[in-house]
This record gives C-alpha cells, sequence and structure tokens, in this order.
C-alpha cells in the first residue's frame, strides 16, 4: 500500500493498469485528455502490456473495445461530454452483447452553448442504455469504483458494461493525496479476464448480435434487466469483500447526518463533499440538515434510499442536468419514484451546470428553503437555483417584451 | 460448445435468404472458401446481414459478430487487437460490407484502420445502392441510375473507394468481379497473406436492386468489365497493375438495357452515359497506367 498524488483522470488509469486491460481505444476530449494520452504512456514504455488502438472517433473507440471484449480480453476506453454523445449508438451495443467493460466518463456538458465544464447531462442521457453508473465524490473513490466496477462488471450473474462517473476538471483536474493497494490484492481482488456468455473464438463459433424477432426480443432485453438487478446484490457484496481488502467503506447511496435530519439533499458526485461540509457548518447552528449522496445511479439502489429517506418529510434534490421537459431532473424523478408511497415533499433543484461552481452558499441556499418549507414559512422554492437574473436578456434570446 | 447443424461442405449452408441470382451470394461463398475455418468476420446491418442470420440460426461456421453500419473496421480492427494482445498472429479478421456501409457511412472508421495499418482484410460488396433498405442512391449509386431516392437518375458520378484507399497507401487492394472467380479468389488469398490492412472492392450485379432476370448475372458481371463500367486492377508495393484490359470496348446499351434502373434514360440521355462512360474509362485507364 502506497500514497500517491493524482488527479481524477490519473487515478482512473492507475485502476486501469492495475486492471491490466490487454486493449485500449480511446480519442482524446476535454477533460478526458490526459487518459489518452497516459495510457499511451504507459504502453509505449512498456509499463503495461497491452495494444493501443489510437482510434479517429469515439465511436470507433467504443466499437474497437467491444469488439475486443467480446474476443476475449478486458478492453479499455474512456471518454467525457460530445465524446459519449457520440458513441450513444454503441453503448447500446456493448450493453446488448453484455460486454463488461468499465469506461471512465469524466462528466462534461454538451454544445450549444459550447462548454468544457463540469456537468451530468452528458452520463445522464445514456442512464437507459443498459450501462451501470458510479458517480464519485472525490478522486479516492475514482479508483476504487473502478476496481469494484470491473469485478461486478464481470461477475457471471450480472455481465453488464460500468460507467464510472467523476465531475470535469472538479475531480478530474484535482490532485488529491490516495491510497493506492498493492497490484497482488488487486489481482486476487479482480481476477484474470475471462471471457463469458458470448464471445469470438475459431474453436467455438457463434455468431453474435444477429437479428431478432419480436418473439424473442423481449426476453433478451428481459436477461438485461435481469442483469441489472442483480447487479444490486453483486455491487453490496463487492464493496463488503473491498473493504475487508483494502480498508475502505464504500456503499451505493451514502447517508450523511441524515438520521436525525429534519430536512434532507439528495445529489451526486463532487458537490456531495461541499454539501457535507455545509452540513456540519449549518448544524454548529443548530440546524438539522443532511446529505444523501447517490453513488449508484444504475442500477439505482431504490431499497436503500428509501430506508434513508423514510420519515422525512421535506427532501431536496440536485440534479446537475437539465432535464428539459421534465419537472425535475433524472435524480429528482428516480427518488419521487422510490418515495411514491410515502408523505413526503420532494423538491426539484437544478444547477451547477457548464461548470458553475456549486459553493457553499448555493448548497447552503437550497437548505434554507427546505428548512422553511418544512416550517411552512414558504411554499415555493427556486428550481433553478443558480440561474442569474438577467438570464433571458443575454444574447441569443429575444429580449421580453 | 454450441452445435453447429448443418451437413454443408463448406462453411456457408446449401439454403441462404438472398435474392436468387445474389452476386453478393456468390462472393461470400468463395471468400469464406478460400479464407478458411481459421476467420473471424464483421458484417454490418445489410444485404449481407442474412449470412449474419437470424435468431437462433446462422448462415456461417465462422465466429462472427454484426457490429453498427458504420464500425465494420473499428469492429475488426478491435478484434484482431485482442487477438494480437492473446498472441494470435494467425487468425484472419474479414469485414464483410456493402457499398453503403464503406463509401458512405463507415468510410471515417475504415480510414483509421487503414491509416493505423490495422491487419485486417476489409470486402467491399458493391451492389451499388441501399439493396436492403428498398434500393436507395448510394455514393457508389452509378451517373444516371435510377433508385427509389434518385428517381429520374443519379445526377452525379460514384464515389472512387479504391482511389481513396490508395491515397492511404495501403499495402493491398483490388477490384474484383464475379465473372471471374479465379480472379476473386486469387486476390481474396493475396490480402489475407498481406501484412497490414487490405481491401478488397468487388462489383456485385444485384437482381432486385438494378432490376433484372436473376440469370443473367453473371453476363452482367462480364459485361460490365466490357464496357468500361468496371475496371479490375490491383494496388500494391505502391504500384497498380491492370488485370484486362478490353482491346475495344463494347456498346454500353450491352450492359444497360436489360437493367430497369436505366429503363426510364431517352435515346438522348442513353448517348450521353454511353459518352460519359467512354470518356471516364479512358481518363481512369491513362491515370492507372501512370501509377503503373
Amino acid at each position: 500500500m502506497s500514497y500517491k498524488m493524482l488527479d481524477g483522470n490519473g487515478a482512473a488509469v492507475m485502476a486501469m493498469k492495475m486492471a491490466r486491460v490487454q486493449v485500449i481505444s480511446a480519442y482524446p476530449i476535454t477533460p478526458q485528455s490526459t487518459i489518452s494520452e497516459k495510457l499511451s504512456e504507459l504502453v509505449e514504455t512498456g509499463e503495461l502490456d497491452a495494444q493501443y488502438v489510437r482510434v479517429e472517433s469515439e465511436h470507433s473507440a467504443l466499437s474497437v473495445a467491444t469488439a475486443a471484449q467480446l474476443t476475449g480480453v478486458r478492453a479499455a476506453t474512456a471518454t467525457a461530454s460530445q465524446g459519449l454523445a457520440l458513441m450513444h449508438e454503441v453503448v447500446g451495443m456493448t450493453a446488448g452483447v453484455r460486454a463488461p467493460i468499465v469506461m471512465p466518463v469524466v462528466n462534461r456538458g454538451l454544445a450549444a452553448p459550447w462548454t468544457l465544464w463540469c456537468e451530468h447531462t452528458d452520463a445522464m442521457a445514456e442512464r437507459d442504455m443498459g450501462w451501470m453508473q458510479f458517480y464519485c465524490q472525490n478522486v479516492q473513490e475514482v479508483y476504487d469504483m473502478m476496481i469494484i466496477a470491473y469485478k461486478v462488471a464481470e461477475d457471471k450473474n450480472v455481465l453488464t458494461p460500468a460507467m464510472v462517473c467523476l465531475d470535469g476538471f472538479f475531480l478530474s483536474h484535482s490532485m488529491q493525496k490516495i491510497d493506492i493497494p498493492e497490484q497482488e490484492i488487486v489481482d486476487e481482488f479482480i481476477g484474470k479476464y475471462e471471457a463469458k456468455n458470448s464471445y469470438l473464438d475459431t474453436s467455438d463459433p457463434m455468431f453474435i448480435c444477429n437479428l431478432t424477432g419480436s418473439d424473442e426480443y423481449t426476453e433478451m432485453r428481459y436477461q438485461q434487466k435481469v442483469g441489472m438487478d442483480n447487479a444490486l446484490e453483486v455491487i453490496e457484496k463487492a464493496q463488503k469483500e473491498f473493504e475487508e481488502k483494502f480498508g475502505r467503506k464504500l456503499c451505493m447511496v451514502e447517508g450523511y447526518k441524515t438520521e436525525d435530519a429534519d430536512v434532507v439533499l439528495v445529489a451526486l458526485g463532487s458537490m456531495c463533499g461541499t454539501a457535507k461540509y455545509v452540513v456540519n457548518k449549518m448544524r454548529q447552528e443548530g440546524k438539522k440538515v443532511g446529505v444523501v449522496k447517490i453513488v449508484s445511479y444504475r442500477p439505482f439502489p431504490a431499497e436503500q434510499l428509501k430506508g434513508i429517506l423514510d420519515g422525512k418529510k421535506v427532501i431536496g434534490v440536485f440534479d446537475r442536468s437539465t432535464g428539459f421537459g421534465s419537472k425535475g431532473g433524472p435524480v429528482w424523478n428516480e427518488t419521487c419514484a422510490v418515495m411514491k408511497d410515502s408523505v413526503c415533499d420532494i423538491r426539484e433543484y437544478i444547477g451547477g451546470l457548464g461548470g458553475r461552481d456549486v459553493p457553499e452558499k448555493t448548497i447552503e441556499k437550497i437548505f434554507e428553503e427546505l428548512l422553511e418549507i418544512k416550517d411552512k414559512k414558504r411554499k415555493d422554492h427556486t428550481t433553478w437555483i443558480d440561474v442569474k437574473s438577467n438570464a433571458m436578456d443575454i444574447r441569443q434570446v429575444e429580449k421580453n417584451a | 460448445m454450441h452445435d453447429i447443424k448443418h451437413i454443408s461442405k463448406g462453411l456457408v449452408p446449401h439454403g441462404v435468404s438472398a435474392c436468387a441470382g445474389c452476386g453478393m451470394e456468390l462472393i461470400i461463398r468463395n471468400v469464406m472458401d478460400v479464407l478458411g475455418e481459421d476467420t473471424i468476420i464483421v458484417i454490418p446491418p445489410g444485404c449481407s446481414a442474412l449470412f449474419s442470420g437470424y435468431g437462433e440460426e446462422t448462415a456461417l461456421k465462422i465466429p462472427g459478430f454484426q457490429g453498427n453500419l458504420e464500425n465494420t473496421a473499428a469492429c475488426a480492427a478491435g478484434i484482431r487487437a485482442a487477438l494480437n494482445a492473446k498472441g494470435n498472429t494467425h487468425t484472419t479478421v474479414v469485414g464483410f460490407a456493402g457499398d453503403g456501409a464503406t463509401v458512405d457511412i463507415g468510410l471515417q472508421s475504415l480510414s483509421g484502420a487503414i491509416e493505423r495499418r490495422d491487419k485486417i482484410l476489409y470486402i467491399c460488396y458493391d451492389n451499388e445502392a441501399y439493396m436492403n433498405t428498398g434500393i436507395q442512391g448510394s455514393s457508389s449509386t452509378p451517373f444516371m441510375a435510377s433508385t427509389t431516392t434518385t428517381p429520374t437518375g443519379k445526377r452525379t458520378g460514384r464515389k472512387d473507394l479504391m482511389q481513396i484507399v490508395i491515397a492511404h497507401d495501403i499495402p493491398y487492394a483490388a477490384t474484383a468481379s464475379i465473372h471471374n472467380l479465379t480472379d476473386l479468389r486469387r486476390k481474396v488469398q493475396k490480402a489475407k497473406e498481406t501484412d497490414g490492412p487490405s481491401l478488397l472492392h468487388i462489383h456485385t450485379p444485384c437482381p432486385t436492386g438494378w432490376r433484372y432476370d436473376p440469370s443473367k448475372t453473371i453476363e452482367l458481371a462480364k459485361a460490365a468489365v466490357q464496357t468500361g463500367c468496371w475496371v479490375l486492377y490491383e494496388y500494391e508495393n505502391e504500384k497498380v497493375t491492370i488485370n484486362s484490359k478490353p482491346k475495344e470496348l463494347k456498346p454500353l446499351e450491352d450492359y444497360i438495357k436489360i437493367q430497369g434502373r436505366f429503363k426510364g434514360l431517352s435515346a438522348e440521355q442513353r448517348q450521353e452515359l454511353q459518352e460519359y462512360t467512354k470518356t471516364s474509362y479512358e481518363k481512369y485507364i491513362k491515370k492507372l497506367e501512370s501509377m503503373a
């Protein structure tokens, strides 16, 4: 065991290296680029014994990785934003052929207008494509969730690819001190890659992914659903084993000071760190607030979340994605579905888009609103919590009459 | 282990769901015969997906993967990379795609694989339109041919796949035609043995899409070469070899008169197409000779 200073991208690369990936295909995109660069360097210097396929697009990146994984090796790729959007077609393919690829997604918003910075809309747009999705709070979690993701994705009862989501720049480029275990323990934890179910092997020929009629398509989709459902138990088991081996406790949903909280805020990713800080600060002022951090968004840990939220009368949900056309963002919708039989007031918040920081004051403002709602001092809340008052006056919109 | 139930002699069963007179069926049978069992195939959705199979059935006795329409070369590259990682350099990886999946939507990933020098064999069977979706025009549809999206005849000529891959300095590329299977099979063998990417561009008459009597497939393939509509040549070691050059071109009518896709042309247009074909052919031969 050793400590290293790594940023989120470095931690993801470290995990891929220690998982001994054999084929890498990656296409650079901000803020993922240093992953593509570092992996190529590791292959060039011989530190990692792998084939590096320098592809011409993200569509090809995931195509190469998926076909390679079907041929019986652990394959790797990584992307962000527009790159993930370009991959979309193949994202469904990877999941459907049950190729258990683990892919870091460095969350960044999508055009238009152009943005380079953090937002979750890129990954959220892929939420129903059959991949698991894990959102990380800090750099250590990036490394840990990558390692856990390999074990879960490749489990014979799961065989489902996984995105490990890390916030662009806030995590991808943030240097933190992290704990790197010994290679042997990682080898023991993940095991050697073994192709299960479908594979391309001349000694056992089969054709993968041919046309399937309506008499069987539903059933093949159902198999994916069962794999995803099974993942809930497999993740818990893997996290327990991880804790025993590596000494760090991870969970699918983390409740922070929620037990006696009057109001709680549900959130994803790096902003959970700030939210925890705000909770500590507000508690010193006598305000009983708490945070719920969702790590696994797919599969969505409904029972665990319900266990934490049960009895809470006022709940806020902070989505770092727009959720256009819906009352709230995807995490809010999911939370409402989980709590549908409980009497509670769930408020939707949207913010932190296109790299806008989510500072203490934004989280504080949410908690204050929630507390006032609970005390019946107010009815409304500010859904777009950090939107500026001049939103309708800036370019590309006709000035309001 | 999966049971392979068919008892055919080769790697493709006797009964398949291709149209009667399909040129592509003849190609895949010959390609599989030359490549043998130690092959993995990538097929995009399209006519060749008839060989991927349907449901529990497949029409190929080798491992295969049906990828997306535009990523045949990338999938083949991924399989190659994985085989290399496992120390397997003997298995052939072949992509088998139509003109739409190659010269239109798949050109980018093909270009990437050739530039990287990935050792894959790419076969484009060119039936000159999107036949599987109902005969829509592609960038390989010839000048004046009618399709469901060029109903009055295509107003532009075809994209030149061979010159595109030659611009990548591909180690081996060749055109072929089903009227000369000896030549076609020799080229498949050569492509297989190439240490790097190789491409075969095979002219593929399609009775359904070109609207002609299915018994005329081979005759039409031959007529295309004799009238200057298809040129047989190879590119290797940075040099072009023209495989057959008719002493004198036969009249274009020999090729187009039995095809429904040219039926709507007026006498004037036929004349124009004849001149266009002759001029293009002569210009092309000159170009190829300068690359010899």
